[in-house]
C-alpha cells in the first residue's frame, strides 16, 4: 500500500500502568518508520491473567472487547510478546467455535505483531537512529521467543545502535521465573529462578539489561535492586528509540542509582 | 478375574473412542493392512553409503560409544586376534562361546592358549565370544538373535564380550534388521518355525551408567568391554 | 493413592529449595541432559521430521487402541505368553502376586519400571514375604535409602556421589569398613559386585516395557546397564508390566520413535542396549524365561482418551521435559509428590489421580513452553496445564483470595472506562509511594512480590491519560 500503515498500539497493561514511557517509544519507533499511530481507548488487558487462571468465560469477554476495539486498522502492535502472542496465537483458538467471532479473531490475529518484529520483518526497518553508550545483555521472553519467534531481530535492531555493545546472556532463553501470577503463587520457586537469572545478569558485567516484556523486565529489576546489583534495566524501545533520558525501571525520578 | 478386567478395559477405551464395538471390518481391514505391509519411515541419509562406507560408518559408531574395534582379512585369522586382545588386555583365556556355524568356521584349534567352552555363561564366565547376525552402520550397533546357538546371557553376563563380525553383515538401518528377522522366521530351513526369535539385542558398545553425579561409567551390570573384529573378506 | 504427596506440593518445594545438596547435584545434572539432546538433535538432519512422525505414530494408535491391543494381545499368545489385564493398580498387584505365588517366588529382580512405582508393586511384595530387587543402579541407590526415585530416568539425579557413599557404608556392612569408597568408579564396582549375586537368585524378573510391538507381540526395553536384561534372562519368569498406551503397531514405527527416545533423553543417538522380548525362549534355548507375562495396565488411561488430555498418553517417557524445566530444576523430583514429576506429571498425574488431589502441579508453571519444545512427540503440555486450571476453575478449587483478585481484574478489565479511572488512581498513589526510592520494598497485598523482590514504582499517571491528554512523543 501506498499510505502510510495504519497502526493501533495495543498498549498492554502493565506498560499503561507502570511505565508509558515504554508506550511513548513505541510509538516514536512506528513514526519514524512511517506509520501513523492511533490508541484506542475502549482497551484495558489482553486477557491472559484470566486465562492462565483457567477462567475461560471472562477471557473470552475480554478478548471480544479487544477484537472489537482494534476493528479496521492495517496493524495492532503491542510492546509485549505475550500480549501480542496472547492475540495471535489464543484469540482464534478461544473463538473457533462462535461462528460470529471465529473469523474476526482470525482476523486480528493475521494483523497483529510484537513491536520489534514489526520493525524488522513487516516494515523492513534495519537500522534505527539511536545511540547507547554502554554495554548491554538481553533477555529473550519465553512467550516471543517460543510462541513468535523472536530471536534475531531485537540482536538485529541493537546491533545497529552506535556505542552499543551486547553481551549475550548465559541461558538468555530460560525463563526469569516472573509467568504472570506464578511468580505470587509460588513465590518460592520463583525466586529461586528469578536468583539464577540475575547472577547470570550479573555475570556478564552489562550495565543495562533489555528485553521486550515488561512482566520480566519488573522481576528481574526488582530482583537486581533488592540484591543491590547495580544493573539498570529497560524495555527495548526505549533504547531504540533513543529515549533512555527517563528513569530505568525501579530507579528514582532524580536519576540517581539504586542503593 | 482378567477376563472381566479385559471386557471393562477394552469397553471404556471403546467408549472413549466413541464406539459402542470393535472398529468396523472395513477400518480393521485397513489397519491389517498397515500392520502387514509394515511400512518404512524416515531412514536417516546417513546410511545412504556404499558397503565400504557403511563399515566406516560402523566402525565410527561404534568407537564414539567406547566399543573398540579391530579388523582381519579372514575367519583364519580370527582365533589370533582375539587371543592378542586379551592378552593385551590382560584378560583371561578361558572363554564361553556361541555355539553358532559362523564360529565353527573358525580354526580355533590353531590357538591352543584359548580354553573354549561353547553354551551359555555361568556366573564366573569372565569372557564371552559371539557372533553377529547384522550390524547397524546408523549407530554402531551389534543386532544378535537368541537361539540355541546364541544363548542370549552371553551377552550379558561375562565382564568381555567380543563379537566377530564378517563385513558383508553390517546394514544400514534398523530396519533392515526388522527384514532379515521376518525373513527368518517364514524361512523354514531356518529352523525358527515361523516365529521371532525369544530375544533381539540390539547392543551399542559397552553397559555404562550416568547414576552417580552424571559420570560416565562403564560395565554397570553387563559387560565392561566390547570388542568387535571384523572380519574384512566375508 | 497411598504414595501421593501432590497436595503439599508448595511445602515441599520450599523443602526442596532449601537442599542444597540437590541444589548442587541439579546443577551438575542439568547441562548434561540439554547439551546432549541438543547436540544430538543437531547431528541428524532428520530429527524434525522424525518427531512428526512419531507424534503421528501414537495418535493413530491410540485412535484404534483397543484394535491394536487385541492384535498385540494375539501375538503374544502366539508366541507362548500370557497376557493378563489390569483395570487398577490393585488388580495389577494381584496378578504380580499370583505369578510370583504360582512359582514360590522369594525374590523378584527388577528393571527400572515407573508403572512398578504407581502401582505400588514393591510395597506389595514385601508385605507379602517376597523380596524386590532393585537392580538399576539410580534404582538400588534410592532403595538403600529408602526414598522414591526423583527423575523418570535418572532416579538418583538427587543424590550427590558423597551421599551415595554414604548409603553404601551404611548398607554393605559386610565390607571393610576402611575401604576406599569416594569416586564414582568404585562405587559403580561395589554395586557391581553385590548386585551380581543377586541376579542368580531369583525366581521371577519384572520389566517395564518402553513399547509394546502389535504386529509381533513383543515389549521393548531401552536401558544403558544391562540389568533389564540380566532380569529377564536368568529368572524362570519374566513379567512385563506396562500400561495400555505403550502399544506401536509395527516394528517400523517403534525404530521411529526409538530414534527419538535416546536422543531426547540423554543425547545418545541409542541406547547401550535396546531390547525385544517375544515369549518364553524357544524350543532348544539354553537360556531365557521359562514363563513370559504381560500385565496390561489401564488405571485411568482410558479415560484420558476423548477428552483434551488425549495427547498425553503420546509420551513416550524420555525426560526431556523435566530436563528442560526451570521449575522442576528448582525443586527437583521429589517435590511433586507422586511417580511422574516435572511437566509430564503435571499433566498426567491429575489425570490418574484427580485434579482435586493433584491440582497443585498443573499450576506451578510459567508455561515458558521449554518443555513442549522439546517433546520428541509434540505433546502441547502447557496448553493441558492450563486445561486442568480451567477445570479446576470450575470446580471453585483455586484459592478464594486468588479467585477473587483475579475476578476483580477480569470485572475492571471488562469495563474500561472504570478501568482507567481505578488503575489511574491507584497508579498515582502508588507512584507516590515509591518516588523516593523509585520502587516499593514492602506492599502488604503484594507480599508473594515485595518478600524477595523490589516493585518498582509506576512512572505516575497511565500511558491512556497522558495520550489522552494530547501527549506524545518528541
Amino acid at each position: 500500500m501506498s499510505e502510510a500503515p495504519r497502526v493501533a498500539l495495543f498498549v498492554t497493561c502493565l506498560v499503561d500502568l507502570f511505565r508509558p514511557s515504554v508506550g511513548f517509544a513505541a510509538v516514536k519507533l512506528m513514526q519514524d518508520a512511517g506509520c501513523t499511530v492511533e490508541v484506542p481507548e475502549a482497551q484495558t488487558c489482553c486477557g491472559q491473567p484470566a486465562y492462565n487462571s483457567g477462567d475461560r468465560k471472562d477471557t473470552i469477554a475480554i478478548a471480544k472487547q479487544v477484537i472489537a476495539a482494534f476493528e479496521g486498522y492495517d496493524h495492532v502492535v503491542a510492546p509485549s510478546g505475550s500480549c501480542a502472542g496472547m492475540i495471535m496465537k489464543h484469540y482464534p483458538e478461544l473463538l473457533a467455535d462462535d461462528p460470529d467471532w471465529a473469523s474476526r479473531a482470525t482476523d486480528l490475529a493475521g494483523r497483529t505483531h510484537e513491536l520489534v518484529s514489526f520493525l524488522t520483518d513487516v516494515l523492513k526497518v534495519e537500522n534505527v537512529a539511536a545511540a547507547f553508550e554502554g554495554t548491554v545483555t538481553y533477555h529473550d521472553s519465553c512467550s516471543g521467543l517460543r510462541e513468535l519467534g523472536i530471536h534475531g531481530q531485537p540482536r538485529q535492531l541493537l546491533d545497529g545502535v552506535e556505542g552499543l555493545h551486547l553481551r549475550e546472556l548465559e541461558d538468555a532463553n530460560v525463563c526469569c521465573g516472573f509467568g504472570g501470577t506464578f511468580c505470587v503463587k509460588y513465590p518460592d520457586i520463583s525466586n529461586r529462578m528469578v536468583s539464577n537469572k540475575t547472577e547470570q545478569i550479573v555475570a556478564t558485567g552489562a550495565e543495562t539489561l533489555l528485553a521486550g516484556d515488561m512482566g520480566c523486565l519488573m522481576n528481574m529489576a526488582g530482583k537486581l535492586q533488592r540484591e543491590g546489583a547495580n544493573v539498570r534495566v529497560r524495555h527495548v524501545a526505549e533504547v531504540l528509540a533513543g529515549m533512555t533520558d527517563t528513569p530505568a525501571i525501579g530507579e528514582p525520578s532524580d536519576g540517581s542509582a539504586s542503593s | 478375574m482378567s477376563d472381566s478386567n479385559r471386557e471393562a478395559v477394552l469397553g471404556s477405551l471403546r467408549r472413549a473412542l466413541g464406539r459402542d464395538a470393535p472398529v468396523d471390518e472395513d477400518t480393521a481391514a485397513k489397519l491389517r493392512a498397515r500392520m502387514t505391509g509394515h511400512a518404512r519411515n524416515i531412514v536417516p541419509a546417513r546410511t545412504a553409503l556404499d558397503d565400504a562406507g557403511l563399515v566406516e560408518l560402523f566402525e565410527t559408531m561404534a568407537q564414539k560409544v567406547h566399543a573398540t574395534v579391530a579388523h582381519v582379512a579372514s575367519m583364519d585369522d580370527v582365533p589370533g586376534a582375539v587371543g592378542e586382545y586379551l592378552r593385551g588386555e590382560n584378560l583371561p583365556s578361558e572363554i564361553v562361546m556361541a555355539p553358532d556355524a559362523t564360529l565353527d568356521a573358525a580354526p580355533w584349534s590353531d590357538n591352543s592358549l584359548l580354553e573354549i567352552r561353547r553354551g551359555a555363561p555361568v556366573e564366573s564366565d569372565q569372557v564371552s565370544v559371539t557372533s553377529a547376525p547384522a550390524a547397524v552402520a546408523e549407530t554402531g550397533t551389534l543386532a544378535m538373535y537368541s537361539g540355541p546357538d546364541h544363548p542370549a546371557t552371553l551377552n550379558f553376563i561375562p565382564e568381555t564380550h567380543v563379537v566377530v563380525l564378517p563385513a558383508g553383515r553390517v546394514v544400514k538401518s534398523y530396519e533392515d534388521v526388522w527384514d532379515s528377522i521376518r525373513a527368518q522366521a517364514s524361512d523354514p530351513e531356518s529352523g525358527r518355525g515361523g516365529q521371532l526369535p525369544r530375544t533381539v539385542n540390539f547392543v551399542t558398545g559397552p553397559s555404562r551408567s550416568g547414576d552417580i553425579e552424571q559420570t560416565l561409567l562403564l560395565g554397570a551390570h553387563g559387560p565392561r568391554r566390547l570388542h568387535i573384529v571384523i572380519v574384512d573378506g566375508e | 493413592m497411598s504414595g501421593s504427596t501432590t497436595r503439599n506440593f508448595k511445602s515441599n518445594a520450599a523443602r526442596e529449595l532449601a537442599n542444597d545438596t540437590l541444589r548442587a547435584a541439579l546443577t551438575k545434572s542439568k547441562g548434561h541432559f540439554t547439551e546432549g539432546r541438543s547436540t544430538a538433535a543437531e547431528n541428524l538432519p532428520e530429527f524434525e521430521a522424525l518427531r512428526d512422525q512419531s507424534r503421528d505414530i501414537k495418535n493413530h494408535t491410540i485412535e484404534h487402541l483397543d484394535f491394536y491391543l487385541e492384535a498385540y494381545e494375539e501375538k503374544v499368545r502366539e508366541s507362548g505368553g500370557h497376557v493378563h489385564w489390569a483395570r487398577t493398580a490393585e488388580d495389577a498387584r494381584q496378578i504380580v502376586l499370583e505369578i510370583c505365588r504360582s512359582v514360590d517366588a522369594k525374590a523378584v529382580n527388577k528393571g527400572k519400571s515407573m508403572i512398578s512405582e504407581e502401582c505400588e508393586i514393591n510395597e506389595m511384595l514385601e508385605a507379602n514375604g517376597i523380596r524386590a530387587v532393585e537392580t538399576d543402579l539410580g534404582e538400588y541407590i534410592i532403595q538403600l535409602r529408602g526414598e522414591k526415585p526423583s527423575h523418570i530416568i535418572a532416579p538418583a539425579v538427587h543424590l550427590t556421589k558423597g551421599q551415595v557413599e554414604e548409603s553404601f557404608r551404611a548398607n554393605h556392612t559386610h565390607l571393610d569398613p576402611d575401604r576406599v569408597l569416594e569416586e564414582p568408579p568404585t562405587l559403580l564396582d561395589e554395586a557391581r559386585t553385590i548386585l551380581r549375586k543377586k541376579y542368580f537368585e531369583a525366581e521371577v524378573g519384572m520389566t517395564g516395557a518402553n513399547l509394546l510391538i502389535a504386529e509381533t507381540g513383543s515389549s521393548v526395553i531401552v536401558t544403558n546397564e544391562g540389568n533389564g536384561d540380566l532380569s529377564q534372562l536368568i529368572p524362570k519368569v519374566h513379567i512385563v508390566l506396562a500400561s495400555v498406551e505403550k502399544i506401536v503397531p509395527t516394528l517400523e514405527d517403534a525404530a521411529t520413535i526409538l530414534r527419538v527416545l535416546a536422543r531426547s533423553a540423554t543425547g545418545q543417538e541409542f541406547s547401550s542396549y535396546t531390547t525385544l522380548s517375544t515369549g518364553p525362549k524357544r524350543e532348544g534355548d539354553t537360556d531365557g524365561p521359562e514363563q513370559y507375562h504381560v500385565i496390561l495396565l489401564d488405571n485411568g488411561r482410558t479415560d484420558m482418551i476423548g477428552t483434551e488430555f488425549q495427547e498425553m498418553l503420546r509420551c513416550i517417557r524420555c525426560g526431556a521435559c523435566m530436563n528442560h524445566c526451570p521449575v522442576y530444576q528448582s525443586v527437583g523430583g521429589h517435590a511433586y509428590g507422586w511417580v511422574y514429576p516435572g511437566p509430564m506429571g503435571s499433566v498426567l498425574s491429575p489425570g490418574l489421580l484427580g485434579v482435586d488431589e493433584a491440582g497443585h502441579l498443573p499450576n506451578a508453571s510459567t508455561f515458558c513452553g521449554r518443555c513442549e519444545e522439546v517433546c520428541p512427540v509434540r505433546i502441547p503440555l502447557p496448553k493441558m496445564m492450563r486445561n486442568w486450571r480451567e477445570q479446576e476453575f470450575e470446580k471453585h478449587l483455586s484459592p478464594g483470595a486468588a479467585r477473587a483478585g483475579l475476578g476483580l481484574w477480569a470485572f475492571m478489565a471488562k469495563r474500561p472506562k472504570l478501568y482507567q479511572l481505578a488503575t489511574g488512581v491507584q497508579m498515582r498513589l502508588l507512584a507516590r509511594l515509591g518516588r523516593a526510592q523509585g520502587r516499593v520494598s514492602s506492599l502488604p497485598l503484594a507480599r508473594g512480590w515485595t518478600k524477595y523482590r523490589e516493585l518498582p514504582a509506576p512512572e505516575g499517571r497511565t500511558f491512556q491519560s497522558r495520550w489522552k491528554s494530547g501527549e506524545r512523543p518528541l
